[in-house]
């Protein structure tokens, strides 16, 4: 579904990302790993279209988006969520929502009639909302949402774009436990939906969650397989897992 | 087309681009540190050739007046930046925008009061004479004066920003002021202290071209266009830019309105060519600037990687 | 009671020429309503857009110049010139926009104020038009109907139907689609983008249509006073719009009204109502009046923050 070859991108004299090779099947869930620095934002970035690429091809769907605006992605259903959390801070939560229903429902150069006058749009929005656990906090004005909420609206945000594919940028960053359970059960609510390129820290969520795992250090894949033998990887092991787990 | 009128008008060019230069220093420290559009910097310029004549008038002497006016609008300027401008550091530009512009009306009216509309500058008597610079090549005294001028404040702002702690302090907040900050650097009087520099920069150029432009209200608010453009040439927060985009753009303004209705009116009937000619002359460094920002978005030199 | 202020407002504009028949009175409202008009096509961009725009005066000055243009050609009809004055501003908009809107930050408000001043220096330079000193027009454009639009009263209404109508059209665009778009570009660019907007093209439209309506503005400008001169393109011209728009409300729907109507009405007063304590101070204080707006506003903004960053927060639709 999803193709990155050979994907590149330098910062000056800093070499983000080098050279990835890494792929996303239907259906799966395949997450990314690797410690701090890596490239891993850097990496959703570019796949998602905030970055360019200074070398290497995406191909989304067997289409070459490497050169696409993001927009564009989006609109051919390939959407991200962000790690530090970019919501539209002074609208309800609702509002938010209803933003990326009207993004792929039809044009929005309409200038005359209201918006509120589209139920449907409001309607879905509940919907997601709902998906997304926020159900009854629909009113409540983005910035003033506890910190696993606005998380969660992070990524209905992404969701509501009905995306085939969904890059998911530490979605449990800064939860606790209980708030990382709830990401948790939503991923896999979706997954039967969406594929997932999922980035995270948090491994218990990784290891219950992925298909397939593959492994970022400074800028490159060192691995890429099924949980269990990632587990026991040498090379991750020494360079990220040996570091304890779980950070 | 003789060689004699190129090397004169490449002379005018180079003398003001440096003038032009002295004015955008200050402009793009002030922009490249604080992250600040400060309109009112033209006022600071206007302010200086107001002092310089007015001190002239009162000393007797130009060289006086002009060295007296320096200091003199330096220390204004430091005044304006510890209890206005200051506060602006935080806020948006939009507010920085309308903030300096009230501060433009200000100033204006303030000078209007104090002075009058305009304040004569003549040309010192000494220089007002022309030099052999070539055989059959006469050149004006004053504005090879102003050359050498604004290529000796040129050659000392280098020294002083490339040679001394101070300067190192004032490149490492234009490339990166956070880390500036972290470093223990005490933003706020090196601030200060930097903006007293640009003020007193820009009354060497006002009291410097005072003379050649004349010394009235408003005179500010056109070469502070240009000094904008220079920045943005350049690349904000770097000096080196500041000099290539402000020679740059002397050059290319003082040139095209010298040749540019020449060149037309060999390919376009007269009528055209004296119109559109100077039209295109008075908007080449604006076309510069578009030009630039297309193919270097940040400018010649961006002080910032 | 709030909902039904703007009603009463406009049955009194309505009723004031029948009410107060003396002509300065009459032009001064005229001209209330034209800046008005200028400046709430600013704040279209301004404050609902968030594009700090330094060059609107660019395309105020087009449609003035424009419109004058034809009439000074022998063009009489006002169903010629203004409509083909105000395409001509959206033109330029579009232009202008086109470039200045690939960049961001400051380098795009350097690049409205190159281009604002490209067409200054052009126009000042057409000598064929007045050049510097401007351009007096005989008369204003006919309509073709009973109505003389050189009579001062039917000049009143034709600008007071402009305002209310670009007024109402600003309110309904606030809440379609393309509003709730522009807000979310303004609010959060990026994430706009991320959900599937081509925020440039909307950013775009934007910038257009409030030219276009800053272009009929100018028409009327430049109608109203029979004259027109490049001084109303100089980018101290935007920075007085820009002026009128803080001070009315920026992203307020009568921010722009609001604002127009308080700066040249305190101008007016500043000019013609002497102060007697001020003068015994300051004698010809009346002839500095600019030093005054500058102490304003810039109050406005150093101790009311609020009232901008107040003001760029749309209050929460609940």
């Amino acid at each position: 579904m999803l193709e990155l070859r050979s994907v590149s991108k330098h910062f000056g004299g800093i070499v983000a990302t080098d050279g990835v090779t890494l792929d996303v099947r239907p259906g799966e869930v395949h997450a990314l790993i690797g410690p701090n620095g890596a490239g891993k934002t850097t990496l959703i970035a570019q796949i998602a279209g905030d970055l360019s690429c200074d070398s290497g091809a995406v191909v989304f769907e067997g289409a070459d988006v490497t050169r696409a605006a993001q927009h564009e992605r989006v609109r051919a259903g390939l959407a991200r969520s962000y790690q530090i959390t970019s919501i539209f801070g002074r609208l309800p939560v609702l509002d938010n929502l209803a933003l990326a229903v009207q993004a792929r429902s039809g044009s929005s150069f309409s200038f005359w009639r209201p918006v509120a006058s589209e139920s449907a749009l409001a309607d879905e929005a509940r919907a997601i909302a709902a998906e997304v656990g926020l159900a009854g906090r629909e009113d409540a004005v983005a910035a003033t949402l506890a910190h696993g909420e606005q998380r969660a609206l992070e990524v209905g945000l992404a969701l509501a774009t009905r995306p085939r594919l969904l890059l998911l940028d530490e979605p449990t960053a800064g939860m606790g436990p209980e708030e990382s359970q709830a990401m948790v059960a939503l991923i896999e609510r979706i997954r039967a939906q969406v594929a997932v390129l999922l980035v995270e820290h948090d491994m218990d969520a990784v290891f219950r969650l992925a298909d397939r795992i593959s492994v970022l250090v400074s800028g490159r894949v060192i691995a890429t397989g099924v949980p269990e033998a990632i587990r026991s990887h040498a090379e991750v092991r020494r360079a990220y897992l040996g570091e304890g787990a779980g950070a | 087309m003789s060689w004699v009128l190129i090397l004169e008008q490449l002379l005018n060019g180079l003398q003001f681009g440096l003038m032009l230069f002295l004015l955008a220093a200050g402009l793009t420290l002030v922009f490249g540190i604080m992250d600040m559009i400060n309109l009112a910097h033209g006022s600071l310029y206007m302010l200086g050739a107001f002092l310089a004549a007015a001190l002239v008038q009162a000393t007797g002497s130009f060289a006086l007046g002009v060295l007296l006016a320096v200091p003199a609008t330096a220390l204004a300027g430091m005044l304006i930046e510890v209890s206005v401008l200051r506060t602006l550091y935080a806020r948006d530009h939009l507010s920085q925008v309308l903030a300096t512009f009230a501060l433009i009306l200000i100033l204006n009216e303030a000078v209007r009061i104090v002075w009058g509309t305009d304040l004569p500058l003549p040309m010192p008597a000494a220089l007002s004479g022309p030099v052999q610079l070539l055989p059959g090549m006469v050149y004006p005294a004053y504005r090879l004066l102003i050359i050498g001028v604004g290529a000796a404040v040129a050659g000392l702002l280098y020294l002083l920003v490339a040679r001394t702690r101070i300067g190192m302090l004032v490149r490492a907040g234009a490339s990166n002021r956070e880390m500036a900050l972290a470093m223990g650097v005490d933003i706020r009087l090196l601030f200060t202290l930097l903006f007293g520099v640009g003020a007193g920069l820009c009354a060497v150029a006002g009291a410097l071209l005072g003379p050649l432009l004349a010394v009235q209200v408003g005179m500010g608010e056109n070469i502070l266009i240009l000094a904008f453009v220079v920045v943005v040439i350049g690349g904000i927060g770097s000096i080196r830019g500041a000099l290539a985009g402000a020679v740059l753009v002397g050059l290319v303004d003082t040139i095209g309105r010298a040749f540019l209705p020449l060149l037309f009116g060999l390919f376009f009937q007269p009528r055209v060519a004296s119109a559109a000619g100077p039209a295109i002359a008075s908007v080449l460094a604006y076309l510069l600037m578009v030009a630039v920002l297309y193919f270097r978005p940040r400018g010649l030199f961006p002080a910032r990687g | 009671m709030q909902r039904y202020a703007p009603l009463a407002v406009l049955v009194l504009a309505l009723a004031f020429p029948l009410a107060v028949q003396e002509p300065y009175y009459l032009s001064f409202a005229s001209r209330i309503f034209v800046y008005a008009l200028a400046a709430t096509s600013l704040n279209l961009v301004l404050g609902y857009g968030g594009m700090i725009s330094f060059g609107h005066a660019a395309f105020v000055g087009t449609g003035a110049y424009v419109s004058s243009i034809f009439l000074a050609e022998g063009v009489a009809s006002a169903w010629i010139g203004w409509p083909a004055a105000v395409a001509a501003s959206a033109l330029a908009a579009l232009v202008i926009g086109a470039v200045s809107l690939r960049t961001r930050g400051v380098y795009f408000i350097m690049i409205t104020l190159a281009f604002a001043q490209i067409v200054f220096f052009l126009v000042n330079s057409m000598k064929a038009y007045g050049g510097d000193e401007g351009l007096s027009l005989p008369a204003r454009a006919s309509t073709g109907l009973p109505v003389d639009l050189g009579s001062d009263v039917v000049f009143y209404y034709v600008a007071l139907a402009a305002l209310a109508g670009a007024v109402y059209g600003l309110h309904r665009l606030a809440d379609s689609r393309f509003g709730r778009v522009i807000e979310a570009i303004r609010e959060n660019e990026a994430r706009a983008e991320a959900i599937g907007f081509p925020v440039y093209r909307y950013k775009l439209a934007c910038f257009v249509v409030a030219g276009a309506v800053g272009g009929l503005a100018g028409v009327l400008l430049a109608s109203h006073g029979k004259y027109v001169n490049p001084n109303v393109l100089h980018w101290t011209q935007s920075g007085t719009l820009m002026v009128m728009v803080i001070l009315g409300g920026v992203g307020r729907l009568w921010g722009g009204t609001v604002g127009a109507a308080a700066f040249l009405g305190l101008e007016d007063l500043i000019a013609n109502h002497r102060i007697d304590w001020l003068a015994a101070w300051l004698p010809d204080y009346q002839q500095h009046a600019s030093l005054g707006v500058g102490a304003v506003l810039l109050a406005i903004v150093l101790f009311a923050p609020q009232g901008i960053a107040g003001a760029f927060a749309r209050r929460p639709r609940a």
